[in-house]
């Protein structure tokens, strides 16, 4: 029962700040794939740089539990799978969150994002052997690894680094690329020609 | 629009939270999991009780011990529970600023100034691109939240896999779809 009302808190939360940074409007995240107006990813890198320093200064002083961690496995697929879903976000300006968010304040095109995402990920359940099969979801380097070894955690580093200062170090480094990152990507010559 | 200072503290407390509370977010597993239970609903002999837990006729939902079989099964779980609320909270903080206008609803400005105002041709685009979208995140094992943000603020390798594959198809595609700024 207590993990339902925490989905309901964190979900609602989740859900209302996407809205409010503009990820559920495809004109904000497809203006930010075109590099016309990069106001998103600077939120973006902010959120994962300020969730990483959280995260792991969070476990360094003991108040959050290691054990928290969940690491994907890498492989070939995880980049096939990259090309794919950045080719459909570029299309259709939605990501499977915020395609739901979008679809929720009204948009109707988000619904036939959703449709279209039950049927690609039912096509993806029947397709699944195969590429079991063709070996491109055969762990790389290690499989579920962080990029170092984090204290007491039950996943293995890539290198023999400190994981959770290293996540840290990261944290800092995606907070000051926000901060560098220009707003206006190359979109004013854009704006010079006349508008049709 | 709130401002990417603001706006990115929030979301990245947000992430903290549900990281420290319960588990890192991810969103494109329920997509999965919704089909679990819509294909269950037709054909009760998809997914069956075993004595060690759940299993299925379909390979993906019955790998790993079957838990995906086990979450469309029993679809009030955090996982699920945790987008229906997403949807909501979406839902809630439009309504109360009535962020999206009658004309946006079917078809974006961006796209209506590249691509005209056909709302059957946007329909279709956004079709496809939920297809392309959710295939390739199963194939991923996870998508913007899950392998991007999560996988990101944890220093996962599959992380830094998925992000240089996502955005090497992204960029250089909506620079080439979207001319217009609208």
């Amino acid at each position: 029962m207590t993990s339902i009302i925490l989905a309901i808190v964190i979900g609602a939360a989740f859900g209302a700040t996407l809205e409010r940074i503009g990820a559920a409007n495809p004109n904000v995240t497809t203006r930010m794939l075109a590099l016309i107006d990069l106001h998103l990813m600077k939120t973006i890198l902010l959120a994962i740089g300020v969730g990483s320093v959280l995260m792991f200064g969070g476990q360094m002083l003991g108040l959050v539990s290691v054990g928290h961690l969940s690491v994907k496995a890498a492989y070939i697929g995880v980049f096939i799978g990259g090309l794919l879903m950045g080719g459909g976000w570029a299309l259709s300006g939605y990501c499977p969150g915020t395609g739901v968010c979008a679809a929720a304040t009204g948009r109707k095109d988000a619904l036939f994002f959703i449709g279209g995402g039950l049927l690609g990920a039912a096509a993806y359940m029947a397709t699944y052997p195969m590429w079991k099969a063709s070996g491109l979801l055969d762990n790389l380097a290690g499989g579920k690894v962080t990029l170092g070894t984090i204290p007491g955690a039950e996943y293995d580093g890539l290198t023999g680094l400190p994981g959770d200062l290293l996540g840290i170090v990261l944290g800092v480094t995606l907070i000051i690329v926000a901060f560098l990152l220009p707003e206006r990507g190359h979109g004013g010559q854009v704006q010079a020609t006349p508008a049709e | 629009m709130l401002n990417w200072k603001t706006g990115g503290v929030l979301l990245g407390v947000v992430f903290f939270l549900a990281f420290a509370l319960v588990k890192p977010i991810g969103v494109s597993t329920q997509f999965v999991i919704l089909d679990g239970i819509l294909w269950q609903a037709v054909d009760p002999t998809v997914i069956t009780q075993t004595d060690e837990g759940y299993t299925s006729t379909n390979a993906y939902l019955a790998k790993s011990g079957g838990k995906y079989a086990k979450n469309a099964a029993n679809p009030w779980n955090y996982s699920f529970v945790f987008v229906l609320a997403m949807a909501l909270g979406a839902f809630a903080s439009s309504a109360m600023r009535r962020s999206v206008s009658r004309e946006e609803r079917a078809v974006p400005a961006i796209w209506r100034a590249n691509f005209g105002p056909s709302a059957g041709k946007r329909y279709l685009a956004a079709f496809a691109g939920g297809f392309i979208v959710l295939y390739g995140s199963r194939l991923a094992g996870g998508c913007s939240s899950g392998h991007m943000m999560s996988g990101m603020m944890q220093t996962s390798l599959s992380a830094y896999i998925f992000v240089a594959g996502a955005f090497l198809a992204a960029i250089p595609l909506a620079m080439y779809l979207y001319k217009r700024e609208a």
